[in-house]
């Protein structure tokens, strides 16, 4: 009954499913994907530490860590290890249940933004016969669900805050709620480019209509710049990580949190960062398809790696060199640059789309 | 009992209901340069009032000077700016110089000034430093601290110590420099040249960093002078006084350098004004390298001051003697007074001498720079935003081992 | 002396005569010790005048004198950014004198230090309270009769 019922769910959602006979296999084939790909997808955001410790190190003349395992490898395992044997102190005036729940909030809705995304071609039927599907869930309405989940994250940063009974930390949770929800808006007004380009919501075809015509980097330039620019501000990240920030608030909205909960919100926003990154990887450099026909040998999953590596490279780049923006040049910024820029470019694509100009292979 | 937050002499407005926090930017912060602790009472983002309360690192320098010979006190002004510690030997070591009426062997002198300048070359790297860092850039921080390497490797080549020398003593130097320290400080002002294009490049055009620092932290040039702000703070504001130039001291007469000067006295200008001055005393390092002489005494001629050399002093009876008696009783300075001013890093680093006939100072005053120049930041931060609260007390450059001695 | 002093030293006798105690020279240092009846006066005097033109104060410290009747010396520094010349004001008083920070804003936290290390009390000061020792602190530092190793709290 329950899987029937599932199956329904499913169907009513409008999944592209590969007609399982058995809603039961199909439910397990599921399951077995998404522990896979949640596996590989923890992993990778736990040795982001790493790599971005070394990218900063190596930008400021050091080596970063060397002394954990070779060339410093096994220092993300040592991090975890450090922080699940701390003592998880509660302040006395934080609400103790909210103060428990706050950094989890602020990390499931990231982590399962990466369900929708397609690690290969989703209409395909995967590895070991639909055992290993390259896509958790492939929902007609993926983009949609993504932009959902990051605004449920932003509970997270707001219950921590506010929770801590600290007045910093509700300073720091104030003000980083509101920068995220402007700038929210500016990622989604930048994503829409690529939907009405594509003509879809769901990430596969938009995929499949780069690799159609080209990536759509190249037409959708300033959606690109206006999203990237929102993503990191989405995320806490220098330069806009003002509510975090070390040297004023002392570490902000997660300042009372210690052990592991310190560690999820820590890693929550790796993960948040992971999933700009895996974003702008589908949606503006063509995902899992390769740039040109004669490399197609190389698997779906690499080419998607690598091109999310390099966003997050540039995510590194730009947190070692730039300087932080002040609170009130930073909304300024989002409301008064990149809104009227992101608005250009959703009107002019719909323009050209309505009036069916396409630029030879541009479309 | 009064506490910090609620002052007596201060307004305790939470009697009355406010909106306002008060929020201590407590002495454990990672931006205030030390255990500094500042009072904000906020309004939402601005700041209504600001009042720094130093203290925490106050040693009571002064009090155990009254105690100690002259030569002893040498070591207790490394500790006062930490940052540039040699300046602080120098302004104490010359203050009695001139208290005493003694005169320093050309060598020394040399010797002196160029060190002078790679200090405050070093002291203004880290203020670069932490500034850039407090303001959001981490990467310059590290490329400061390389070079700040070179000259830490300097000074542990004459004296011996890296941060706290104690290398000048009155009459001259604890030594004279090893060989191989013209070839280093040479080395060190060619590669220093090209460091100082790569900051700029980096840090001085970034939109990002203009923005934060311009029209930050004003103070016009009659406030300046009104509060008796000294070096790159005064200079930022478009006040020409350096007392290198002004009122010039050892051989910088001899010496061709420019002083940079601001003109709206923000942020800016103060962190303009600085990575000039490190330009200039680059400039006035590879000039005073050329005029040092290459051979001479380092120490003064006076018997009664100066201790014997220990060549003579480990074999002749005579001077063996002499070493015990200066070294156990001290020397006597002539009754009167005396100050001394130079220009530091941070200021007119000034040591007051109060002698009345004995081995020891009867009041020894340090007039800190830093300690000054703190006094304007409620004038820099009231109007403002807490986030510019910290870039004031970088632009400021304080060292709270100055601010509270 | 230098000449741009003989002028102020000059200036300072005609104006306040009997009240200037005496005007010593060491080492090209002018010190000059007044009554401190006129002790603002002269300060703003020698703020105000053309000639003077002081118009930096450098620091304003104390010396402690126990076995005198009158046991503090009040001692400030002037500067002048126009005339790059420098000039030391003295004063005795037992406890009280008239607070500069109407005429300077430096002396506002030269003059919390002085009254923290030896119990001077500046009248007139905005804001007079411990800086350097806690607020609740007992006792003054710098005062001959206190000891160097200090008291435990």
């Amino acid at each position: 009954m329950f899987s029937l019922a599932l199956f329904d769910v499913v169907n009513a959602t409008e999944a592209r499913v590969n007609a399982p006979e058995e809603p039961v296999i199909w439910f397990l084939q599921t399951f077995v994907t998404l522990f896979i790909i949640m596996n590989v997808v923890m992993v990778i955001m736990a040795y982001q530490t790493w790599a971005e410790r070394k990218v900063m190190a190596l930008a400021q003349q050091r080596f970063g860590p060397m002394r954990t395992g070779p060339i410093g490898l096994l220092q993300p395992i040592a991090d975890a290890v450090k922080l699940l044997n701390k003592e998880y102190i509660v302040p006395r005036d934080a609400d103790k249940t909210l103060f428990f729940f706050a950094p989890i909030i602020a990390f499931i809705p990231a982590l399962a933004a990466f369900a929708v995304i397609p690690w290969g071609d989703a209409t395909g039927e995967g590895l070991f016969g639909g055992w290993i599907r390259p896509i958790i869930a492939n929902l007609n309405m993926g983009i949609l669900y993504l932009l959902a989940l990051s605004s449920i994250g932003v509970y997270g940063i707001v219950m921590s805050g506010y929770t801590s009974g600290n007045k910093y930390a509700t300073l720091g949770s104030i003000r980083s709620s509101a920068q995220v929800v402007s700038y929210e808006l500016t990622m989604g007004l930048g994503l829409m480019g690529t939907l009405i380009m594509a003509g879809s919501l769901n990430l596969n075809d938009v995929v499949i209509a780069q690799q159609n015509t080209m990536w759509y980097i190249i037409p959708q330039f300033f959606g690109f710049i206006v999203y990237a620019i929102s993503g990191i501000a989405e995320t806490n990240r220098n330069p806009f990580d003002l509510p975090e920030a070390e040297s004023e608030l002392v570490a902000g909205y997660h300042l009372e949190y210690g052990a592991m909960h310190f560690g999820m919100v820590y890693l929550g926003e790796y993960i948040n960062m992971n999933v700009i990154a895996a974003t702008v990887a589908t949606l503006y450099l063509g995902g899992w398809a390769a740039p040109a026909s004669f490399l197609e040998f190389i698997p779906g999953p690499i080419w998607l790696f690598l091109k999310f590596a390099f966003f997050l490279f540039i995510y590194y780049w730009i947190r070692v060199t730039l300087p932080r923006f002040r609170y009130d040049q930073l909304m300024g910024f989002c409301w008064k640059v990149l809104f009227p820029i992101a608005l250009a470019n959703v009107a002019i694509t719909a323009v050209f789309k309505y009036l069916g100009i396409t630029f030879g292979w541009w479309g | 009992m009064q506490n910090v937050m609620n002052p007596v002499g201060g307004d305790n407005f939470q009697e009355k209901g406010d909106k306002r926090m008060r929020l201590s930017l407590g002495p454990h912060h990672p931006s205030t340069h030390g255990v500094l602790q500042v009072i904000v009472d906020l309004e939402g983002e601005t700041v209504v009032r600001c009042d720094p309360v130093p203290g925490y690192l106050h040693r009571g320098t002064e009090k155990l000077a009254e105690n100690k010979y002259y030569t002893q006190i040498i070591p207790l002004t490394d500790r006062l700016d930490y940052l540039s510690p040699f300046n602080n030997n120098l302004s104490y070591t010359m203050a009695v110089e001139k208290l005493v009426g003694i005169e320093v062997p050309e060598r020394a002198q040399w010797i002196r000034l160029i060190l002078s300048e790679l200090q405050r070359i070093a002291s203004h790297l880290i203020w670069f430093g932490t500034h850039v860092m407090d303001i959001g850039a981490i990467t310059p921080f590290l490329w400061a601290a390389r070079d700040r390497e070179t000259i830490m490797d300097i000074f542990e080549m004459c004296s011996g110590a890296r941060l706290t020398l104690s290398y000048t003593r009155i009459g001259g130097l604890m030594s004279d420099v090893p060989p191989g320290f013209n070839e280093k400080v040479h080395e060190f002002t060619e590669l220093f040249h090209k460091a100082l294009k790569d900051y700029n490049k980096v840090v001085s055009k970034n939109p990002i960093f203009m923005s934060r620092t311009q029209g930050v932290g004003v103070i016009t040039a009659e406030q300046a002078i009104q509060y008796g702000l000294t070096g790159p703070s005064l200079r930022g504001s478009g006040v020409e006084w350096d007392l290198r130039k002004h009122e010039p001291y050892m051989y910088y007469d001899q010496l061709d350098f420019e002083i940079p000067l601001g003109s709206t006295g923000d942020s800016y200008d103060r962190y303009l004004v600085r990575m000039e001055e490190m330009e200039q005393s680059n400039r006035i390092i590879q000039q005073a390298l050329a005029k040092l002489p290459s051979k001479g005494p380092v120490k003064a001629d006076d018997p009664k001051i100066v201790l014997p050399p220990k060549e003579l002093s480990m074999s002749r009876a005579e001077e063996m003697q002499r070493h015990f008696y200066q070294v156990i009783h001290g020397f006597p300075a002539p009754v009167g007074e005396c100050y001394f001013g130079l220009e530091g890093p941070k200021g007119e680093l000034g040591f007051y001498i109060i002698s009345d006939g004995s081995p020891r100072p009867y009041r020894l005053k340090i007039r800190a720079p830093s300690y000054v120049n703190l006094q304007a930041l409620p004038l820099m931060t009231e109007g403002r935003m807490i986030a510019d609260v910290i870039t004031c007390i970088g632009t400021i450059d304080i060292v709270l081992g100055e601010v509270d001695r | 002396m230098k000449e741009s002093l003989q002028v102020v030293a000059q200036k300072l006798q005609e104006k306040f005569g009997g009240n200037i105690l005496g005007i010593t020279e060491f080492r090209d240092e002018v010190t000059v010790r007044v009554k401190k009846t006129i002790w603002f006066e002269v300060h703003q005097f020698l703020r105000d005048d053309p000639d003077c033109a002081f118009n930096m104060m450098i620091d304003e410290t104390a010396a402690d004198y126990p076995l005198r009747d009158e046991r503090f010396d009040v001692i400030s520094h002037l500067l002048s950014l126009s005339k790059r010349h420098r000039f030391r004001v003295k004063a005795s008083t037992s406890e009280k004198i008239p607070s500069l920070c109407p005429v300077w804003k430096t002396a506002n936290w030269l003059e919390r230090e002085t009254y923290d290390m030896f119990g001077i009390i500046y009248e007139g000061h905005p804001d007079l309270r411990r800086i350097l020792m806690a607020e609740n602190w007992e006792g003054f530092p710098l005062r001959k009769d206190y000891p160097t190793e200090g008291y435990d709290i």
